[in-house]
């Protein structure tokens, strides 16, 4: 095993880009959740966006119209799941299943035109001179766009949250949604708008996946990167930055382990490839068994459906 | 606009009627995607629901298939069925299907070529404990440090398929497959087994014990206070708190006995059906017990009747795959079709529905 052969710089630049998908998705989780509503289908959503994204992409030979393609087609499906949950107040866990569900088979359909296709390249954003810079140019300045953006709607999004009015509606709908009523606030608009939100930002994660770090089209290409994310936003206790760290450090994981099995470590490919998993879980049992943190943070409103009686 | 009206206590009637509306629903609607795919929506449907069973040219071969294929998924799914009537969501059955027949292949192979009968009871036992063992991570997870049991047991799904692959490709390859990934064949070695036991139904050890499953599951949700506590902590927790119900051993044992159930199911379909430990001898059963668990709605012999239609769309699936070349996705989209409209069409039994203007936000 060759360990000289894994540069730190590159390292920490791939794993920011790996960290890409699961950030998108997991800060679009997030505002679903701060809304009072749990949506377990970020997975199906993810897959969708990946496969519109590719798509489109190819057809109209511009990974932008891509990309805004996977934002709709997420949110076209986390439409499904706002009808049934909001307007005809299904089980939130089992609607978000059967979103996965649908959205892994739909996918796959979708799909079956593109296996092996390329999508036209995402361009780097061009950052003359700094890009040369030694160490730091490696890591921030040679990038593509949607890198900076997943970054800057963590910043939109917690800056909504923490000094906007609409942000303190929007948790206090997750908070207590009797309350939020009472107030006049239409619950279940502002959850829709959420919902639709987390849709489109799963969308875009998936998006990521099949247009810039695969680059291309097989089934089931997330993986359980949904499902990630959603464990990210319990990891996060439900803070935007705090997705930052949790997203980075998955990331760091995954390219890790591609780099041990690209270097030939003695590990078997098997067991390196199941540690993010693994290590998903463990973070989730430390955050879960701090009592106080973990039961203080989350939106108190979590997965109950509202309906009003008068 | 329409608002919705809570009834009192849910109506009986459309408990029963809602699985059949949604199943109607989603032939109309799937007849839809199979029109907008190009293939003649009727003779899909046909294809899919009609022929397996009545075709004189395929049924002889389709009708064993449906007891082979219901087995698993009815297996699985009351297992399934008695977490979520408690609240307590284990979505990785998958996971533990495949945990179960690792366990119990590397059981039943430690003795090869032995012919010893105790084999096979043995890789039983073997495997129920595997899918339990698995079952026992997020259980305890959730019991001991409250983590969220629903992402641990799926994110076990993936671990488990790195497992098998690991087995198929290491410890278990047979060292007679010329280096092929794969075990040895199960299903060729009399002493593992798992024949069809009355020729031409289908009928093997799996599907025996997915019939003593549902008796038990009726017996047990019917007339016993373990069913009872099960109930009473999925539809009034705090209830169930003051009636002196721990729900930390309602988690272990409802994790417990779905993760033994789906584990037997993986044990019985790689000594049966699939014959060997391969990198993808799973075929998502774990997931679509999910669709079945729900549309027989979480009740015995729902789950019963919901096992052998979910059983017809995978074969009238693979027909139409053949025979019109509708592709396999599209009836993967299908279930999960079918899964939506049972949620959106569950409220008719708790709410009615009253036409009116602008009271309820």
């Amino acid at each position: 095993m060759d360990l000289s052969a894994i540069n730190p710089a590159v390292l920490i630049a791939s794993l920011m880009v790996a960290a890409v998908p699961i950030m998108l998705a997991a800060t679009g989780e997030l505002v679903v959740e701060k809304a009072g509503v749990l949506n377990l289908g970020v997975e199906g959503m993810m897959i969708m966006g990946a496969v519109c994204g590719l798509a489109i992409a190819v057809e109209a030979e511009s990974p932008a119209v891509g990309f805004l393609a996977a934002a709709a087609g997420g949110a076209a499906l986390s439409l499904i799941f706002a009808f049934l949950t909001q307007v005809l107040l299904a089980n939130q866990v089992a609607t978000g299943l059967a979103l996965t569900l649908f959205g892994l088979g739909l996918s796959s359909l979708i799909g079956q035109g593109y296996v092996g296709i390329k999508p036209p390249p995402t361009p780097r954003l061009d950052f003359g001179p700094l890009t040369d810079i030694p160490v730091l140019g490696t890591i921030l300045f040679r990038h593509d766009p949607v890198v900076y953006l997943s970054v800057l709607i963590i910043a939109a999004v917690w800056a909504l949250l923490k000094f906007t009015r609409a942000g303190l509606i929007l948790r206090a709908v997750g908070e207590n949604h009797d309350a939020a009523h009472a107030l006049g606030y239409k619950v279940q608009r502002i959850r829709l708008a959420a919902i639709l939100f987390g849709g489109a930002m799963a969308g875009l994660g998936g998006a990521y996946i099949s247009l810039v770090r695969v680059p291309q089209w097989t089934d089931g290409i997330t993986a359980g990167a949904g499902w990630i994310a959603l464990a990210i936003v319990v990891f996060a206790s439900w803070k935007p930055w705090r997705i930052l760290l949790g997203a980075y450090l998955f990331g760091g994981i995954t390219v890790l382990q591609l780099n041990l099995q690209a270097a030939g470590a003695r590990i078997p490919v098997e067991y390196l490839s199941m540690s993010p998993y693994l290590i998903t879980i463990l973070v989730l049992v430390i955050m879960s068994a701090d009592r106080g943190r973990a039961a203080l943070n989350a939106p108190a409103a979590l997965g109950r459906n509202f309906h009003a009686s008068r | 606009m329409f608002i919705l009206e809570k009834r009192p206590t849910p109506s009986r009637f459309w408990t029963a009627a809602t699985p059949v509306l949604a199943v109607i629903l989603t032939m109309i609607a799937g007849g839809l995607m199979f029109a907008i795919l190009g293939k003649d929506p009727v003779e899909a449907i046909r294809t899919i629901f009609w022929d397996p069973l009545f075709d004189p040219q395929f049924a002889s071969y389709s009708r064993p298939q449906l007891l082979v294929k219901a087995g698993p998924l009815i297996l699985i799914a009351i297992g399934l069925s008695l977490g979520f009537r408690a609240g307590i969501w284990n979505i990785g059955a998958e996971g533990q299907y495949i945990m179960g027949a690792i366990f119990g292949a590397a059981a039943g192979l430690a003795f090869y070529p032995s012919e010893n009968r105790l084999i096979f009871p043995l890789m039983v036992v073997a495997g129920a404990f595997g899918g339990w063992v698995w079952a026992m991570i997020p259980a305890i997870l959730r019991t001991r440090f409250r983590t969220n049991e629903i992402l641990v047991s799926l994110l076990l799904v993936y671990v488990a398929q790195s497992l098998l692959a690991s087995m198929a490709l290491g410890a278990l390859r047979s060292p007679e497959g010329g280096g092929f990934p794969g075990s040895r064949n199960l299903s060729q070695w009399p002493a593992s087994a798992n024949p069809e036991l009355i020729a031409g139904t289908g009928m093997h050890w799996g599907v025996v014990a997915a019939f003593i499953a549902v008796i038990a599951s009726y017996i047990l949700l019917q007339r016993h206070i373990l069913g009872f506590h099960i109930r009473l902590a999925g539809e009034a927790p705090r209830a169930a708190r003051f009636a002196g119900v721990n729900p930390n051993r309602l988690v272990v044992l409802c994790m417990g006995i779905s993760g033994a159930l789906a584990g037997l199911a993986g044990l019985f379909e790689v000594t049966g059906p699939a014959g060997q430990i391969s990198i993808d001898f799973n075929s998502g059963y774990g997931f679509t017990a999910i669709i079945v668990a729900f549309l027989g709605r979480l009740n015995p012999i729902g789950i019963l009747l919901a096992g052998l239609l979910m059983a017809l769309t995978y074969i009238g699936g693979e027909l139409a795959q053949f025979m019109l070349g509708l592709p396999s996705a599209a009836i993967q989209a299908f279930q999960g079709m079918l899964l939506f409209f049972l949620l959106a069409v569950d409220m008719l039994g708790n709410y009615r529905i009253r036409l009116g203007f602008g009271r309820a936000a």
